[in-house]
């Protein structure tokens, strides 16, 4: 039963808040939509708080992602062992990455006066969770060994499952309790996304590489439709 | 020819007085809301200084604005390429602190009524607007440096100064060290605008038919590109919003054809606002010119609004003959143009700014010698007393050629020999202590007609409202109908209008 809520209904809630909230939010409050930046209050740890937190991050997700996207691909990549290593070392140095930058950035926001001004409660809230998410992950490659090899096994036939809409607990209703709670933490996040700033990850403006520099708007030759 | 219609300045440095009049108008308009304490979208600088915010035009530090690429001839951002952009998006490591303009503060008044009884008088202490606690010690606000421009520690760090020598140093801190004039910053609304160009969300644009550069408030993700990218500083990062905001060069009352508020409140008249036409063509032509020609690229790209071909070109573009007639009225295109007196502020940066300055002549001509005021080669004969104030000006050409015409002092001495002209001119028919000879000897220096020093001196010193404010019609009622055919403008009337349908601020 707690398995069925936890690995069923509860990722189902949080992709559902995801798809309805996210697009409502953007087309009725699109103002919202920012990333808060506080560097201009406050510079100081910023460098070593954010630099190390995205590119970390960004690249765990990916590799994440890429797992679960291209399963066949990922097994033939870590099928050499060499590989395998050079691909835990990495994963578990920038694990490291994100979890020193988090404390940067929460130790920011604790103890600069002008950047918890800028700070609300649900800023607190993502900070914690993400800590505790970066955290866990870091811990489970590091006494899980080979996640890269049984994350295959376990979480991607998962959520393969929810997303073929037939959904099935036991790959990983027999997993150590941190385990579990890592991949939760993962739904936690996307269940946080459309109401806090994470939404700004969305807008990360990949379009500036091709669009013209200058941006020139016509009032009169433009036709819009009421 | 691709014949665009553009509202422009100038602003009259003679005339500045420095009263920031401009800047309160401003101030209590656009910017008395949280996160926008420290904006000043129109300041009044004194210079030599360091200007705000602190020392903006060093670009070493700030890296705002075009460079022209050494050998491909290519324009590039200072601050960096598209890719630079995303991958120091999570820090800009040229990104102003808010300590390079100032903490805002404001005063913990109840003090004065709830303090206990003691031996002193209570004070009311500075309370910061950011973080709410008291500050000890201020170290800088708005007009840290206004009037002490002679100072060292202020004239000393003006990034104009960087070439000057000794002996210029030296004539800066004469008479008790005091030589300073005033400059009036807005946003100068761009040909080839820096802000736009480094907005990876493509939130800054600028309207195509009256040049108003503009932050889309629902674009903007405070990637804070804009704030590195305007050379200018004119573009500043709600810290409470989590937007960027510049200038809107009042566009809502523009469109109600009324100047803008700084103009309209400016007590010394400097200021003159005026429609003109351009070739959007020779923009890229214009900002590439090598430096000793920036100023005479960006005149030519502005065009002459009488002459038939420019009228033919503009009637294709769609721009309506009210438009072209207010480009034939506007004072700028004369200041500009017609007579060559207004400089663009640092055409160094290539943006090409829509904002024109006359700079000022004086009073710069005397010095303390032997313990008298004494006008500079006094009892020489003819001209010569006015020109040799123009060389051993205690603010030097030099300086003047580093901020209004990419250090050719060629361009600079033009516009003072016009200036002297006019003063000749008028001198000639008030006082009449100078000989006529004198008087046609100066105009043939400075290329001017009496006639044009004539109306040179009408519209410096006594135009009227309309003269200096020549707001074109906008158009902007077309500009429904363009959009909703069908429907009568009259319905869009008190719908939505400027301003937000929800507040400003953060809710998520």
């Amino acid at each position: 039963m707690i398995d069925t809520l936890a690995f069923v209904v509860f990722p189902y809630v949080a992709v559902a808040l995801v798809l309805i909230v996210t697009p409502y939010r953007y087309f009725s409050d699109r103002f919202s939509y920012s990333s808060f930046s506080s560097e201009l209050l406050q510079r100081k740890g910023l460098f070593w708080g954010s630099v190390a937190w995205h590119y970390g991050v960004i690249l765990i997700l990916l590799a994440h992602l890429a797992a679960l996207l291209a399963p066949g691909a990922w097994a033939a990549l870590i099928s050499e062992p060499t590989r395998l290593y050079v691909l835990e070392v990495t994963g578990l140095a920038l694990a490291l990455a994100t979890v020193a930058g988090m404390v940067v950035l929460i130790g920011r926001r604790l103890f600069l006066p002008r950047v918890a001004s800028v700070t609300t409660r649900w800023d607190w809230v993502v900070l914690f969770v993400l800590l505790a998410q970066v955290a866990l992950g870091f811990w489970v490659a590091l006494f899980y060994r080979w996640g890269s090899d049984w994350y295959l096994h376990t979480a991607v036939p998962w959520i393969v499952s929810l997303a073929t809409l037939n959904p099935q607990t036991q790959f990983v209703a027999s997993l150590p309790i941190l385990v579990q709670i890592h991949m939760l933490g993962g739904f936690v996040l996307l269940a946080l996304f459309p109401f806090t700033r994470l939404v700004h990850m969305i807008t990360f403006p990949v379009t500036y590489l091709w669009r013209p520099y200058q941006v020139v708007i016509w009032n009169r030759r433009r036709r819009v439709v009421p | 020819m691709d014949i665009r219609s553009h509202v422009s300045m100038v602003f009259h440095l003679d005339k500045c007085i420095g009263c920031h009049t401009c800047t309160v108008a401003c101030k209590n308009i656009w910017t008395d809301r949280k996160g926008t304490e420290y904006m000043y979208w129109n300041n009044v600088e004194t210079k030599p200084g360091t200007g705000y915010p602190t020392r903006w035009e060093d670009q070493e530090q700030y890296r705002g604005g075009w460079v022209l690429d050494e050998k491909g001839g290519k324009l590039k951002l200072r601050l960096q390429g598209k890719w630079g952009t995303l991958a120091n998006i999570f820090y800009n490591p040229y990104l102003p602190s808010i300590d390079d303009y100032f903490e805002p503060w404001t005063y913990d008044y109840q003090n004065l009524f709830t303090a206990p009884e003691g031996d002193d008088q209570p004070t009311a202490r500075a309370v910061s607007q950011i973080t709410g606690r008291y500050m000890d010690t201020i170290e800088a606000g708005p007009n840290w440096d206004d009037d002490l421009g002679g100072s060292p520690v202020y004239a000393d760090n003006d990034p104009n100064l960087d070439g000057a020598t000794e002996e210029e140093r030296r004539q800066i801190a004469e008479i008790d060290r005091t030589v300073f004039f005033y400059l009036p910053r807005i946003c100068n609304h761009c040909l080839n605008p820096g802000c736009v160009a480094a907005c990876p969300a493509g939130a800054i644009y600028k309207r195509a038919e009256d040049g108003i550069v503009l932050i889309s408030q629902d674009k903007c993700r405070a990637w804070r590109m804009c704030i590195s990218g305007c050379p200018y500083k004119k573009t500043y990062f709600n810290w409470s919003t989590g937007k960027s905001e510049k200038c809107i060069l009042c566009y809502p009352r523009l469109e109600s054809g009324q100047p803008p508020a700084c103009f309209h409140s400016c007590v010394g008249r400097i200021r003159y606002i005026g429609l003109v036409l351009y070739d959007a063509d020779m923009i890229q032509e214009a900002a590439m010119a090598p430096s000793d020609q920036l100023v005479d690229a960006q005149r030519a790209a502005i065009q002459d609004p009488f002459d038939p071909m420019v009228i033919a070109a503009a009637r294709r573009n769609g721009i309506p003959d009210s438009k072209i007639q207010a480009a034939q009225n506007s004072p700028v295109y004369k200041f500009v143009k017609r007579w060559g007196l207004a400089l663009p502020l640092h055409p160094d940066f290539r943006t090409l700014p829509m904002l024109f300055y006359v700079p000022p002549l004086g009073p710069v001509t005397s010095k303390m010698e032997n313990g008298a005021y004494e006008t500079v080669d006094a009892g020489a004969e003819g001209l010569a007393p006015m020109l040799a104030a123009l060389d051993k000006s205690r603010v030097s050409l030099r300086y003047m050629a580093s901020l209004f015409s990419a250090g050719n002092e060629d361009i600079v001495r033009e516009v003072y020999y016009k200036l002297m002209a006019v003063r000749i001119y008028m001198r000639g028919k008030t006082v009449q202590d100078v000989t006529q000879a004198e008087v046609d000897e100066a105009l043939a220096l400075a290329g001017l007609s009496g006639s044009e020093a004539e109306a040179i001196f009408r519209l410096t010193s006594l135009p009227t409202y309309e003269e200096r404010f020549v707001v074109p019609p906008m158009e902007r009622e077309t500009a429904i109908q363009a959009q909703f055919p069908d429907i009568d403008p009259l319905t869009r009337k008190a719908s939505t209008g400027f301003g937000f349908r929800e507040d400003p601020a953060r809710r998520w």
